[in-house]
């Protein structure tokens, strides 16, 4: 089984994590002023790129959600971090 | 094209099956211009280009396949066939298939064995019962074939299943569709590339496409690895693959990429003669012509683009097996590999058109494409052809995610995706 290292847990077995979102997508604001069309790209349209790719993850045993990067094509993890103003080990 | 049939089989036979052509042309280097170019060398792609030709007259055709045909999901899966579905929508599309698939070995010449041996989603719970009995309701009311079977039926039908007093999963009942079952997956690919080529389109393997090029926002060609082609209408099936092609024209699609397990067990003599989805674990599993159990289950929970599974996944899909029926425990597994599925929010998938002008996607199949690859194709044709959308695929155009008349199979039916 593949290990993930979680910023606050360290190596944890990969069942205990949860793929959340593509990450760098910045939520369009304000929303009054939001298209259909953006906030549909925002919520569904996504890259799902081969090779290199930043994700946000969860940690479900702990709840930390933070940032790995990943090759999908690998799945070997480049690196993991805390989101900003969490801080991580 | 030589025509199959018992007399050509008698005649190969007492010539030693020495006289027998391949079954399609192979193209190696494409023609500088076609009138329509389809991206990927599956069942969906190859379909398309098959009702193209025949059924709207247009002869100049492409393929291009990066690997060989049918070596992606097409050839990865577990080859069952089936419509039952809940939404009108997906009904529509899905039975539309099933359809083609019962006439398909005549139209292709080429068996495609397909085997209607009846398919039963099974229930272990109130709640899941009348999750059945809904879906059940929905398909009649759909004009689609199926009932609710009690759980006596379902002992009747399936009689090794686990039903001791200390089984997990005590059988209910389920939904049943006669009609569903299961067909020889590389038969549908290669039956479709045979009687596409036979057409006059080209079948082009080993072709990689690295860029497309549009004028004045339409598409105006492919550049591939051997050489530019020059083309107005471009077709994408290609499954997991798409999103890295849409992204060649910055265009983007609802849809993340996962592994999708299959198993294969050693054969045995005949012992299931349904196509089996069990609720309680997840487990599909069928029997093949050749006595290997053939099962899956959900999906390996990290995108990726590598057809791989990860071991988590397995153990679930075996154990999951195992309780359904413990005296497999027995068997030993002959093969195990993975898909690059294709998954959208809604579980439903995406035909239409895709950015430049003269483009067309046919993906976001995700777990469930092989089913569908007479209908994918025939609805890609269309939007090739016409330009503009079949009844049953708009519904399926990617404006649903702007306007929020999402179809949601995932929830709505209670398949395991």
């Amino acid at each position: 089984m593949q290990q993930f290292p979680c910023p606050f847990c360290g190596l944890r077995e990969e069942t205990e994590f949860h793929f959340a979102a593509e990450a760098g997508k910045p939520r369009p604001e304000p929303a009054a002023q939001v298209s259909a069309d953006r906030w549909a790209a925002y919520l569904y349209l996504s890259a799902a790129p081969k090779g290199e790719a930043h994700e946000i993850w969860v940690h479900r045993s702990c709840g930390e959600f933070f940032l790995m990067t990943r090759n999908t094509e690998t799945r070997a993890v480049l690196a993991t971090q805390a989101l900003p103003g969490r801080a991580g080990e | 094209m030589t025509r199959y049939s018992a007399l050509s089989l008698l005649s190969q036979g007492v010539r030693g099956h020495r006289g027998w052509r391949p079954a399609w042309a192979k193209t190696h280097r494409p023609k500088p211009a076609y009138d329509a170019v389809i991206v990927g060398g599956g069942g969906h792609g190859l379909a398309t280009a098959y009702y193209l030709a025949k059924t709207h007259g247009l002869s100049r055709v492409a393929v291009l396949e990066k690997g060989w045909i049918g070596g992606g999901n097409t050839g990865r899966n577990t080859t069952a066939v089936r419509s039952n579905y809940f939404y009108p929508e997906s009904v529509a599309l899905y039975d539309l298939a099933l359809r083609l698939y019962e006439g398909l070995s005549k139209e292709l010449n080429y068996n495609i064995m397909l085997s209607q041996r009846g398919m039963l989603i099974a229930a272990h719970t109130p709640a899941q019962m009348e999750i059945c009995a809904r879906i059940a309701n929905a398909m009649q009311l759909n004009g689609v074939d199926g009932h609710l079977m009690t759980a006596a039926e379902a002992k009747a039908r399936i009689p090794l299943l686990n039903q001791t007093r200390d089984a997990r999963f005590a059988l209910m009942g389920g939904v049943w569709q006669g009609r569903a079952g299961v067909a020889r997956h590389d038969a549908v690919a290669w039956g479709y590339a045979r009687a596409a080529s036979a057409l006059g389109v080209d079948i082009i393997e080993n072709c990689t496409v690295t860029g497309i090029e549009t004028q004045a926002g339409a598409v105006c060609g492919v550049q591939t690895n051997l050489g530019p082609i020059r083309t107005g209408r471009l077709g994408l099936a290609a499954a997991g693959a798409t999103p890295g092609l849409a992204a060649m024209v910055g265009a983007s699609l609802p849809i993340h990429t996962y592994a999708l397990q299959a198993f294969v067990s050693e054969p045995v003599k005949p012992m299931l003669d349904t196509v089996l989805l069990y609720l309680g674990t997840g487990t599909y599993v069928s029997q093949s012509d050749k006595g290997e159990l053939v099962f899956g289950g959900g999906l390996d929970r990290v995108p990726t683009h590598g057809q791989r599974g990860n071991l988590p996944a397995q153990e679930t899909v075996v154990s999951g097996l195992l309780e359904m029926f413990p005296a497999f425990a027995q068997l030993k597994l002959l093969r195990q590999w993975a898909g690059v599925v294709d998954v959208v929010p809604d579980s439903s998938p995406v035909i239409g058109p895709l950015g430049p002008k003269g483009m067309f996607v046919n993906c976001g199949w995700g777990t469930g494409g092989f089913k569908a690859i007479p209908a994918g194709g025939w609805l890609l044709a269309h939007l090739l052809a016409t330009g503009t959308h079949h009844t049953i695929s708009r519904p399926f155009d990617i404006d649903r995610f702007t306007t929020g008349r999402l179809i949601d199979e995932a929830a709505g039916s209670g398949i395991a995706h």
